[in-house]
């Protein structure tokens, strides 16, 4: 196990400097700077910005100095937030993404496997189509249309709950989290479905069943270590993604997670914070992702072995 | 059953995370004002920072020698008590307001003017307004590297509240700049002991540190979530201050700040989203705010391009536009039809230009260009940045030139920051552009399409234009000021080489509880005047 993981860091190094250095080109490629306005400002003004942020020096060695504070840890101020630092921005809007991503994520855990399980179980019912149907469409709505209509209804036409914020009024992480989570589940119900089939038809689970164990026995100590197996291996890449993709529901419910800074970063030409962010999610992927293989192998004798 | 009762537990957890009762209605008796801000502010030093959310909380915090009279007209004293000018108009004596202290307790002082103006036209320290300074002797020069001997720069300390400044031409609206953040004066023991004088990423603005002038003192920074301001009560003219505290909120989405006005999360919204206007006109939203604002929205033609320099093509497209039909059947939001650049109001000017919807003038213009029925004329490309209004717009204009002289243009829509960089290096025809102005005059606008100006970007010069504007802010008498204006800005709508649209307003929501609040051309509200009521 210990080697599986020494052996992922290992590749992870060279794949994080490879993404920081496209990256870097990437956005010096892109048309427009950090300082172009609307209002343009005197040619003097321009190069003393330029000679700020060392952006007067020829791109090899603008790239030599970021790569050389990058291995030192060092994102380098944000272009856009003066007296911010990359690093700071990013441990301000973590804290807040993560705890968005958790409960978005327990939101589509137990919805998503408990609609999935009782979807398999209960096969080609109505408590089979009807979730799973649901779950298709939550798959197909996007959230910027479930997240202004769940605002609309329980916010402006309910009045029951905050139409937006994050820890200053009561129930203002309810809507966002159920938005977020909303995809997700549908994800994980058709997961949980599929991997509880195949796993209700093996033969240890007939075995268990001709033993004259109870059902829900059946179910809970037999089949579910099996049939969640690919639900596990999609929580790693879904928590990521999780946290990638906040942005639309941070922007919706205005709360002051990372995924915001991330877009705006980019229209901002905001190069540091851009390339601090896209470093950090990389990241992050590659150690969720093996996180989650981690945990397959742990679920999963026959994969331990291979390992 | 018991995972019921988990995801039910879970509800209760989250919903126990905070207060109750809606923030409009609590703020009544609190006295707590709630912003809609646009978007998170690049920061709070009012050297560095840029932008119209910035602008809202540094005029709250820190204070400049005047301040923006909220009723519209004449700037009123800030710092500044009094003042004396020359009468040549170029030399000015401020008298500062002698129990003017900082938020620390430390008296204000001429010498902390002088600094300061040191300090945004230091070279290093990369401002990006320093030019609303360079009307000062010697500023320029300074700012420029050409002398590092600040003495040189037309700014003096006669004694603690006297401040002498020396300008280079009189300059009529100098009063009016006074009250831009870019003059604010700041704190230079607090600056000095987080960074040096040029250093742009000091700590000083945090919240702890923070020390400055205004209404109010900054409280609490929480970064894209909310910025809180609360009363100062060393402010020199705290007994006016009626308000206890202001939340900004940074809502960058305009459908977001709706749903949160509508909540009562809101007292006032930046903006209406653009789908509602015409929505909440025909509702008679009475929250809904539709005021005069200086800003024009034009198009900027790219003078140097083979079949664009000619200007009676120029004057063939903008006499081509139904200007009315644009402002009540697509942007439908109050907005009013232009035919000059300067919005007219501008501190009293009116301009006379017309630009008239000829089409049988515009065709035979175009005619005496060489294209007959816009035979042989060139598809043409109209850019704009990715924004529904500005393609609603472009859409409109492309059939009424269509229709009216039978030439076809194409539409490209860009990324904001592709845009700009295409219109800075000239690589366009015509494209969509707005401004608005950053002081109460005429000359915010018309300077802005001199020859060597940065902001001009069509590649039009005119000499005589030119001259134009160098009598003007040569001469200290309004009314011959505002006819050498007038005929810089006939000429310019002769020569078409941007052709107005409209007249921007300014379109938000107010919660009737807001008083003291006016409408003004600049959109300046000073917290000093309002308060709340039901």
């Amino acid at each position: 196990m210990l080697q599986v993981i020494l052996k992922r860091i290992a590749i992870a190094i060279p794949v994080i400097l490879i993404v920081a250095s496209l990256t870097f080109f990437l956005v010096r490629m892109a048309p427009g700077g950090p300082f172009d306005a609307e209002k343009v400002v005197p040619p003097q003004v321009m190069k003393n910005l330029n000679a700020v942020y060392n952006l007067d020096a020829p791109l090899l060695i603008q790239y030599k100095d970021y790569m050389f504070n990058l291995v030192q840890g060092d994102f380098g101020p944000s272009f856009r937030y003066p007296g911010r630092s990359v690093t700071e921005m990013i441990f301000t809007g973590l804290p807040v993404t993560f705890e968005l991503a958790f409960y978005a994520i327990i939101v589509a855990m137990i919805i998503g496997s408990l609609a999935g399980i009782i979807a398999a179980v209960k096969r080609n019912t109505f408590l089979d189509y009807i979730p799973m149907t649901i779950a298709m469409i939550g798959i197909c709505m996007p959230t910027f249309l479930l997240g202004p209509l769940l605002v609309l209804y329980f916010g402006i036409h309910l009045e029951v709950l905050p139409v937006s914020g994050w820890g200053s009024l009561a129930g203002d992480k309810i809507l966002p989290s159920i938005t977020l989570g909303a995809a997700y589940a549908a994800y994980i119900a058709r997961l949980s479905r599929g991997g509880m089939l195949e796993t209700l038809s093996q033969d240890y689970i007939r075995t268990a069943r001709a033993k004259g164990l109870p059902e829900y026995k059946v179910i809970i100590n037999h089949a579910l270590q099996g049939g969640l197996v690919p639900v596990v291996s999609f929580l790693g890449p879904a928590v990521a993604g999780l946290i990638g993709g906040s942005f639309v529901v941070e922007t919706i419910f205005q709360i002051p997670g990372l995924g915001r800074f991330y877009v705006e970063a980019a229209f901002n030409r905001d190069y540091t914070m851009i390339l601090g962010t896209t470093i950090f999610f990389s990241t992050l992927i590659i150690f969720f992702n093996l996180l989650s293989d981690i945990a397959v192998l742990l679920m999963n004798p026959r994969a331990r072995s291979e390992a | 059953m018991k995972n019921k009762s988990i995801s039910f537990l879970f509800l209760i957890i989250l919903a126990s995370c905070g207060e109750s009762i809606s923030p409009v209605d609590s703020g009544l008796d609190a006295q707590i004002l709630h912003f809609g801000n646009g978007s998170e502010p690049q920061g709070l030093d009012p050297h560095i920072v840029t932008g119209v959310p910035e602008h809202h909380l540094l005029i709250s915090m820190c204070e400049g020698l005047t301040i923006a009279n909220p009723k519209g007209g004449e700037n009123l004293p800030g710092i500044a008590e009094t003042w004396n000018i020359s009468p040549d108009g170029k030399t000015y004596t401020f008298y500062l307001n002698k129990n003017a202290k900082w938020s620390n307790g430390d008296s204000l002082t001429a010498d902390d003017f002088v600094w300061s103006w040191m300090r945004i036209l230091t070279p290093s320290l990369g401002s990006q307004y320093p030019d609303m300074l360079y009307y000062l002797k010697g500023a320029a020069e300074f700012h420029q590297g050409k002398t590092d001997d600040f003495s040189t720069v037309g700014v003096k300390a006669i004694n603690d509240h006297e401040l002498r400044v020396e300008l280079k031409n009189p300059t009529p609206f100098f009063i009016r700049l006074l009250s831009h953040y870019s003059t604010y004066p700041v704190h230079k023991e607090t600056v000095l002991a987080h960074g040096s004088i040029d250093d742009r990423n000091g700590l000083w603005t945090r919240p702890g540190n923070f020390v400055c002038n205004g209404p109010m003192n900054l409280k609490s920074w929480e970064l894209n979530k909310q910025i809180t301001v609360e009363k100062n009560p060393l402010y020199w003219d705290a007994d006016k201050v009626q308000l206890k505290e202001i939340r900004y909120y940074p809502v960058s989405n305009e459908s977001t700040e709706d749903r949160m006005f509508r909540a009562g999360q809101l007292h006032v919204t930046n903006v209406v989203p653009l789908e509602k206007c015409p929505v909440y006109i025909e509702n008679n939203n009475p929250n809904l705010r539709i005021e005069p604002y200086m800003g024009t929205y034009f198009y900027r033609v790219n003078t140097l391009h083979p079949v664009l320099k000619d200007k009676k093509v120029r004057l063939a497209l903008a006499y081509a536009i139904n200007r009315n039909q644009i402002v009540n059947k697509v942007s439908k939001c109050g907005q009013k039809a232009a035919y000059s650049f300067t919005p007219p109001g501008s501190a009293g000017y009116e301009p006379d230009t017309e630009i008239p919807f000829d089409p049988t003038l515009a065709r035979s213009l175009l005619a005496e260009a060489g294209y007959k029925d816009g035979i042989d004329f060139p598809v043409l490309e109209i850019l704009f940045n990715t924004q529904e209004g500005h393609r609603k717009i472009a859409l409109a204009v492309q059939q009424m030139w269509q229709e009216n002289l039978g030439i076809s243009v194409q539409l490209v829509n860009q990324d904001w920051k592709v845009y700009l960089a295409r219109e800075m290096t000239g690589d366009f025809q015509i494209s969509r552009a707005g401004w608005i102005g950053d002081y109460e005059d005429p000359n915010t606008f018309l300077d802005t399409l001199r020859p060597n100006r940065g902001n001009n970007k069509t590649g039009w010069e005119n000499d005589r234009y030119d001259e134009l504007l160098e009598l003007a802010n040569s001469t200290n008498e309004r009314s011959a000021r505002y006819e050498y204006l007038m005929q810089a800005e006939r000429l310019l709508i002769s020569e078409m080489p941007i052709i107005p649209i409209y007249t921007y307003v300014r379109q938000y929501q107010l919660s009737s509880d807001v008083k003291g609040w006016y409408p003004n051309l600049l959109d300046t509200h000073h917290p000093k005047f309002i308060y709340l009521e039901r």
